[in-house]
């Protein structure tokens, strides 16, 4: 996917002018953002199953590669195969030679977030290898040449409006409305590609090192039968998604369901070891994991490595102000909200990310939801030092700064500067207790009038009042 | 010998610029908690602006030298949550890796406190004398709320004033949209965050909109004046002072109809 997350401004501009994209985000406040606080009370452990989570991601950041050997020795044992990819372009050509030798002309696909960073649909439909989304969030966005505006609702930007429109135009019949007859008509008309399909294709929300299963969870039930009923199952994955035990992966689930939807657990959980055995009813002939590490691997031991312990729930940015005004698309690329601010200029670069470690108030929220305690702000403020240091930040924004620190770091030069910006301002509005304009502040005073200062400085009254040497 | 307790009065750039009337505020409140006020003539700005621009070099200097300036008191008073915050929880950061400053750093963070939290969890006020007719709502800043866990206090405080009817807005704890630069950088979003903010002070039904932050105050006063709304904005230590002869902010002294 191309990037446009250097235009954020514009996208962010785009989006607060469309009535109908700003209907669909009211509706996260109300839904998932209400659910996962009803949740959270509820569960008289959650604060310290957050501490867990993050101890076991932590854990596992630490012994990555003990816990990625083991996995793919008992992935082995169990009879799948394990391809390691250092990039979007390897994973990409297994993918694409993986599907060539299974004479691959359809591919089921449940949804899969390192589907999306690998940019593996247009690479497939190139190579005349047809994937068709089966979530039905990712189909609806399929069908709209759309990439995903949120980690579990991809679809989340567009009303049923939309999406009535949407499948009249693809499926033909009937114009339909309700939302039941709409899902209805969505799996008709993917039951079919399933039993079509030659290869499936699932992300994974973790990957069981002590079992060398793969887990994935859906909604709809629709992983299940993308890796189960064709003869060949694709598995894409990155390689922090990797846990000790069953029993930390349960851990994880239990938070990852909260935090997301506000479920208890999802509706589906699916865990799967290896390809068919012989006792097995059904199942795929052949098991195929593709590792990816993409840039991974050097975020452990970074200052972002925390970032790692993400399980993809989506709470950051249900909970953002800035998300929940801008919506998923502004961010320009794949992931988005407050977790997409810290891991798209790892992919893209910071020169084409700049905006968005910057479009954050520092409001905290992210972090006080976050089911495994990342501290979001402060990652982006790593991001931000880097611009700093890099000199990417607009000329005019750093010599203000260079200029305020000079003069702050000089108590009587600070002094005498404070004094004077009083006295201009109240120049400018002090009748009136307010300025409606103010040179260099029209990001302020196009749509906020500037409060005037009340009189002197309070350095300068206290020490009047006081005398000096208080 | 004077066992009252000594503190400094760190009174913030914002404070120190546009609304002096909450530093006097802050030092009544803390006289009559028995503390010897005092404000060190040194203090600038406590760095944040350096820091969340990521001009770490910068910002870490400054805390050196507010650390310096500060350690001499019992404690560090600052009427506001984000200036607090910065003291309390950013500076042991920014100061953690430097064998000579990191354990001053802490020493001084763990004497920093916002006002109204400095008020009730230490010297354990659990009143005021003041009087203010009307509704009331109050908004949480951020850091305050969540760098600090400041929402009890001032709430229980306010509850103390002769004829303040305290009503809660919904979302209380959501972004005013302020965010320091954040605000010039990103206007159209941060204008629909205190829209946001407005709808749901003027649901509340309040005739009055506090906080313990003036970069909060000037972001939803500026935007209520702007709409010509007659909701007044103060921080709230001008309220638990009783010191409310200053015009509210973004008003002028004479009251125009």
């Amino acid at each position: 996917m191309q990037p446009t997350s250097h235009a954020f401004k514009q996208n962010a501009h785009e989006a607060l002018e469309n009535p109908v994209l700003q209907e669909a985000l009211g509706g996260i406040r109300t839904g998932w953002q209400a659910a996962r606080g009803r949740a959270a009370g509820a569960l008289p452990e959650f604060e310290q199953l957050r501490d867990t989570g993050r101890d076991i991601k932590n854990h596992v950041l630490a012994h990555l590669d003990l816990y990625l050997e083991a996995f793919t020795a008992k992935v082995e044992e169990a009879g799948g195969k394990v391809h390691w990819a250092r990039d979007a372009a390897e994973a990409r050509t297994i993918v694409l030679e993986l599907c060539r030798e299974a004479d691959a002309r359809t591919v089921t696909k449940s949804k899969s977030m390192i589907a999306e960073e690998i940019g593996l649909n247009p690479w497939l439909e190139a190579n005349d290898v047809k994937p068709v989304e089966t979530d039905l969030g990712e189909y609806i966005i399929q069908l709209a040449g759309q990439p995903p505006s949120h980690l579990v609702g991809p679809a989340v930007h567009m009303t049923k409006d939309e999406v009535s429109d949407l499948f009249h135009k693809h499926h033909g019949g009937e114009r339909l409305e309700e939302g039941g007859a709409l899902v209805g008509e969505a799996r008709r008309v993917l039951r079919q590609r399933y039993l079509e399909a030659d290869v499936g294709i699932t992300g994974a929300n973790f990957l069981v090192a002590e079992t060398g299963s793969i887990i994935t969870v859906t909604n709809e039930g629709n992983a299940e039968l993308t890796q189960g009923l064709p003869r060949t199952h694709i598995c894409i994955a990155s390689i922090e998604k990797i846990v000790p035990t069953m029993e930390d992966a349960f851990t994880l689930l239990r938070l990852l369901a909260r935090s997301a939807t506000g479920q208890e657990f999802s509706a589906y959980t699916t865990v799967m070891t290896g390809p068919k055995r012989e006792e097995d009813l059904d199942g795929p002939r052949e098991f195929h994991l593709v590792l990816l590490d993409n840039g991974r691997s050097k975020m452990v031991g970074s200052a972002f490595q925390e970032m790692l312990r993400c399980i993809r729930c989506g709470a950051c940015m249900n909970h953002c102000p800035v998300y929940l005004a801008a919506g998923g698309h502004a961010y320009g690329w794949v992931y988005v909200g407050p977790m997409g601010s810290v891991l798209t200029p790892q992919f893209v670069g910071i020169e084409e990310a700049h905006p968005l470690p910057n479009a954050s108030t520092f409001c905290g929220r992210c972090e006080e939801v976050c089911p495994v305690r990342i501290p979001l702000p402060k990652l982006m403020r790593h991001w931000r030092e880097e611009q700093f240091n890099r000199q990417l930040n607009p000329p005019a924004a750093r010599y203000g700064l260079a200029l305020w620190g000079f003069v702050a770091r000089r108590p009587r030069l600070y002094r005498l500067a404070t004094g004077m910006a009083v006295g201009a301002m109240r120049l400018l509005g002090g009748r009136q207790g307010r300025m409606r304009r103010l040179p260099l502040a029209g990001g302020w005073t196009g749509t906020r009038d500037m409060p005037a200062p009340q009189g002197p400085t309070f350095m300068q009254a206290w020490k009047k009042r006081r005398g000096a040497g208080s | 010998m004077n066992t009252s307790p000594r503190v400094a009065l760190f009174v913030t750039c914002l404070v120190d610029l546009f609304r002096p009337s909450v530093g006097f505020a802050a030092v009544k409140l803390l006289e009559q908690a028995g503390c010897r006020v005092e404000v060190p003539e040194a203090q600038t700005c406590c760095g944040q602006p350096a820091f969340n621009s990521g001009d770490r070099a910068t910002a870490t200097e400054m805390a050196r030298r507010a650390v310096a300036l500060l350690e001499p008191y019992d404690h560090v008073v600052v009427p506001s949550g984000s200036c607090a915050g910065m003291l309390r929880v950013h500076y042991p950061e920014l100061l953690g890796e430097d064998p000579e400053w990191a354990g001053r750093a802490r020493a001084v963070a763990e004497r920093c406190h916002e006002l109204v939290s400095f008020l009730a969890d230490v010297m354990k006020v659990e009143g005021v004398e003041a009087a203010l007719e009307g509704r009331v709502t109050y908004h949480d800043s951020c850091s305050g709320l969540r760098e600090l866990k400041i929402r009890h206090q001032p709430r229980r405080l306010l509850e103390t004033v002769e004829g303040l009817e305290l009503v809660e807005m919904d979302d209380s704890e959501v972004c005013c949209g302020f965010g320091g630069t954040f605000c010039v950088k990103y206007p159209e979003i941060s204008t629909r965050m205190v829209d946001d903010k407005v709808a749901a002070i003027d649901r509340s039904g309040a005739a009055t909109v506090l906080a313990g932050d003036l970069g909060c105050l000037m972001n939803m006063a500026g935007r209520l004046k702007r709409l010509g709304s007659a909701v007044e904005v103060r921080h709230v230590a001008e309220v638990l002072a009783g010191e409310l002869d200053a015009p509210s902010i973004g008003e002028s002294g004479s009251r125009e109809a």
